[in-house]
C-alpha cells in the first residue's frame, strides 16, 4: 500500500550509545505521508530514544534521519521543530503554572512576532496576534473537549492527568506540525480515559489534513485500534514490522515480551 | 450619576490605597519605638482580619480589572507622603530609596523571577551604574539623563561578560557565578586608585536644563521644600517607565518565551525557544534597569564607597524579590517598603537587620513560597475577555 510513496520520516542506521550500553542498533524505519505509526516494544527498547535522537535532544552516534526528503541528523531541537515536527513527552511536561492558554502558545513559538518592539511598543498589533491565536487555540482545544474550552485562562495544575494530555496534544498541533510524536499518551490514566482521549486522537487527524503520527504506547489495545502500521523495537533494533495482526502473530515479537521458555 | 456608576466599584480599592498611604505617613510620624512596635502589629492584625473577612480579596480582584487604577493610586500615594514630610530629609532620602530600590529589584525580577537565571551580584550592577554616574559628573559634562542611561549601559556592558559563564551553566552554579562576581567587583573597586580605592568617589548632584536637584526647592518667601523631593519625583518617572516596561514584557510572547524557559528548558526547546537568546535579553535588560537604579542613587547620595556594594547588599536585593513575590512587580514595592522602613523606624533591629531579613525569608519560604503577593496568572491584555 505505502511502496511506492516517499516516506515523510526515515531513519537510516540510526544508532544511539550511552557509554557501552547500545540503545539504538543501526535502527531503519519509514513513516508515510498520513499514517499513524504504532512504535513498540519492551521497557528500554529505544522507543524513547529514538523520539529524542530525531528531534535532536540527544545527538545521534551514527546514521541519519531524513524529513520531508531533507537530512535532520543532529538538527538543533528548535530547527526541528522548524521543521515540522512537534512531540509530547512521556512524563508530561507542561508547565503547571501557566495557564492552558498559556501552555499553548508554547508550542506556537514559531508562528508568534518575537521581536522585542513588536511585543513591548506595538500593542495595537499585539493585541490582534493575540486575539487571533486565542481563537485558534480555542478552536483546537474544543475539537477535544468544549468544556475546556472556556477555562483557557486557569493554571494546568488544577486539571486531571486526561486534561492535561489533550492541553499537551494541543500544544503540539498548534503550530500545524506535519509529523506529530506521541510518546506514551495513556500513562497515568484509566482506561476509559484513554479510550476517551484516543478518540479525540482520531477527531482531530480527520481534521487536520496532512498529519502524521507515530506513538508510542504499552496499550496493546490503543495500538490495535489506532494505528495503519507498527514497528516493534527489541534492544535497540526492529525486530517486526507490519499491520498489528502481522506483528501480534510474529514469534519474536511474543518472545520479546514474554520471554523464552 | 454616571460619575458615580464609575466610581462605586473602585470604592474598595480607592479606600484601601488610602488607608496604607494614612498607615505609611503615621509609621514615619510616630518617633518612640514603642509606638512603631504597636503599629507594626496593628498594620499585621489588620491585614490578616481583611484576608478573614475578604476585604482583601475584593480590593484585590479592582486591582486585578484595573491596574491603571492602581498605577494612578500608589503615584498619589507615594505624591502626599512626600508633600506631607516636604521638609523632612530624613523621610524623603527614604521614600526616594525605596523607590530607586524597586528599580533595580525590577531588573532582578526580569532575571530570576521570570526567566530564572538567578543573579546574586545585583549590588554590583547596582555599583557599576552608581561609579558610572561618578566617572561621568565629575570628569565629563555629559547631561544627567543621559548619565543615568549610561549607568544601565555599562551594567549591561559588564554584565555582558558574564554571559558565557552563566549560559553555560545551570542553576546553582550559575548564581555561584554570579556571587564570584560580586566578590571580586568590590575587592576590584577597593585596590582601584583611580576610582577612589576603599574611599570612594564623590558624585555631582543631578542638574537637568540648569536644575539644580541639590538644592532645596524655595517657592516664595517662607516654603522651603526639602532637594529630595527633585530625586522623588525623577526616581518616580524612571520607575513608571521601568513598572511599564516589565508589564510589558510579562504581558506578551517574550513573558511567556521567559517563564517557558525557567519552569522546563527541554520542553522550551523542543517548541523552537532559543534558550541562549532569552537568557542574555533578561539578563542584560535586568541589568540595565539594575544600573540605571544605581546611577540615580550616586547622584542622590552624592558620595559612594565599596563599602555600599557587598554580598549582603546584593542578597537584600535578591531578599526583596523572594519575600515580595517571585515574578509579582507589585510584591517587590510591599517588600522593599519593609525592608527599608522598618529597619531604619526600628532603631532597636538596625543592627541585627540581616538577621531579621534572613528569618523573614527562611519563614517565607517554608510557609509562603509564592512571597508575600503571589504572582497572578498572566493577563496578556488587563480587561480582556473572551467572547
Amino acid at each position: 500500500m505505502t511502496g511506492n510513496r516517499k516516506p515523510l520520516l526515515a531513519s537510516d542506521g540510526l544508532s544511539k550509545l550511552f557509554g557501552g550500553v547500545v540503545a539504538l542498533d543501526q535502527l531503519d524505519l519509514e513513516v508515510f505521508p498520513n499514517q499513524i505509526l504504532g512504535l513498540i516494544g519492551p521497557n528500554g527498547s529505544g522507543k524513547t530514544t529514538f523520539f529524542n535522537v530525531v528531534t535532536g535532544i540527544y545527538p545521534a552516534s551514527g546514521g541519519q534521519v531524513k524529513f520531508d526528503g531533507a537530512d535532520i541528523t543532529n538538527l538543533s531541537t528548535q530547527a526541528v521543530y522548524r521543521a515540522g515536527i512537534s512531540r509530547t513527552f512521556q512524563r508530561s511536561r507542561l508547565s503547571l503554572s501557566l495557564s492552558i492558554f498559556d501552555n499553548i502558545m508554547i508550542g506556537n513559538h514559531k508562528r508568534l512576532n518575537q521581536g522585542l518592539w513588536f511585543n513591548l511598543v506595538r500593542r495595537d498589533a499585539f493585541r490582534r496576534e493575540f486575539e487571533q491565536n486565542f481563537e485558534e487555540a480555542r478552536e483546537l482545544v474544543q475539537v477535544f473537549d468544549p468544556p475546556l474550552a472556556e477555562r483557557m485562562f486557569e493554571a494546568v495544575s488544577g486539571f486531571p492527568m486526561i486534561d492535561r494530555r489533550r492541553i499537551e496534544i494541543c500544544r503540539a498541533l498548534i503550530s500545524r506540525p506535519k509529523l506529530l510524536l506521541l510518546d506514551e499518551p495513556s500513562a497515568g490514566m484509566t482506561h476509559e480515559e484513554t479510550t476517551e482521549l484516543m478518540d479525540d486522537i482520531f477527531k482531530v487527524k480527520e481534521r487536520v489534513e496532512d498529519l502524521t503520527i507515530v506513538i508510542i504506547e504499552h496499550e496493546m489495545g490503543v495500538i490495535e485500534r489506532i494505528t495503519d502500521a507498527c514497528v516493534v523495537l527489541n534492544f535497540g533494533q526492529k525486530i517486526c514490522e507490519g499491520t498489528y495482526q502481522e506483528v501480534a502473530q510474529d514469534s519474536q515479537v511474543q518472545e520479546a515480551y514474554l520471554g523464552v521458555e | 450619576m454616571s460619575a458615580r456608576a464609575w466610581l462605586v466599584p473602585l470604592l474598595p480599592g480607592i479606600v484601601a490605597a488610602a488607608g496604607v498611604t494614612v498607615y505609611v505617613i503615621l509609621l514615619l510620624v510616630v518617633e518612640s519605638q514603642v509606638g512603631i512596635a504597636a503599629l507594626l502589629v496593628a498594620g499585621v492584625i489588620a491585614v490578616l482580619v481583611a484576608a478573614r473577612f475578604g476585604a482583601a480579596a475584593r480590593v484585590g480582584a479592582v486591582f486585578a480589572e484595573r491596574d491603571d487604577i492602581l498605577n494612578l493610586l500608589v503615584i498619589l500615594a507615594v505624591l502626599t507622603v512626600t508633600g506631607f514630610f516636604y521638609e523632612d530629609h530624613f523621610v524623603l532620602l527614604m521614600v526616594a530609596t525605596v523607590i530607586i530600590y524597586v528599580i533595580a529589584c525590577l531588573g532582578l525580577n526580569l532575571q530570576f523571577g521570570y526567566s530564572g537565571v538567578l543573579n546574586f551580584a545585583g549590588a554590583a550592577f547596582f555599583g557599576i551604574g552608581c561609579y558610572t554616574a561618578a566617572v561621568l559628573t565629575k570628569n565629563t559634562g555629559v547631561p544627567h539623563l543621559v548619565v543615568l542611561v549610561a549607568g544601565g549601559v555599562m551594567a549591561a556592558l559588564i554584565g555582558s561578560f558574564l554571559l558565557l559563564p552563566v549560559l553555560r551553566t545551570h542553576s546553582h552554579y550559575s548564581a555561584v557565578v554570579t556571587i564570584a562576581f560580586g566578590l571580586l567587583f568590590k575587592i576590584f573597586l577597593e585596590v582601584n586608585d583611580t576610582l577612589g580605592g576603599p574611599q570612594g568617589l564623590r558624585v555631582d548632584g543631578m542638574n537637568v536644563l540648569g536644575w539644580e536637584f541639590n538644592d532645596n526647592i524655595e517657592i516664595g518667601e517662607n516654603f522651603e521644600a526639602s532637594f529630595y523631593v527633585n530625586y522623588i519625583v525623577v526616581g518616580l518617572i524612571v520607575l513608571g517607565f521601568a513598572f511599564a516596561f516589565v508589564r510589558r514584557v510579562e504581558r506578551s510572547w517574550i513573558g511567556l518565551n521567559l517563564d517557558a524557559m525557567r519552569l522546563d528548558e527541554t520542553a522550551a526547546a523542543s517548541f523552537g525557544l532559543n534558550i541562549t537568546r532569552w537568557k542574555i535579553t533578561a539578563f542584560t535588560l535586568g541589568n540595565f534597569l539594575t544600573g540605571l537604579a544605581g546611577a540615580l542613587f550616586a547622584m542622590m547620595l552624592g558620595f559612594i564607597a565599596p563599602t555600599n556594594f557587598t554580598f549582603g547588599d546584593s542578597l537584600i536585593l535578591v531578599s526583596i524579590v523572594l519575600l515580595g513575590g517571585i515574578g509579582n512587580p507589585w510584591g517587590l514595592v510591599v517588600a522593599t517598603v519593609m525592608l527599608i522602613i522598618v529597619p531604619e523606624k526600628l532603631q532597636a533591629i538596625q543592627e541585627y537587620r540581616f538577621l531579621l531579613f534572613a528569618a523573614m525569608v527562611i519563614l517565607i519560604l517554608l510557609f509562603r513560597p509564592e512571597g508575600l503577593l503571589p504572582r497572578p496568572l498572566r493577563t496578556y491584555i488587563p480587561g480582556w475577555k473572551p467572547k
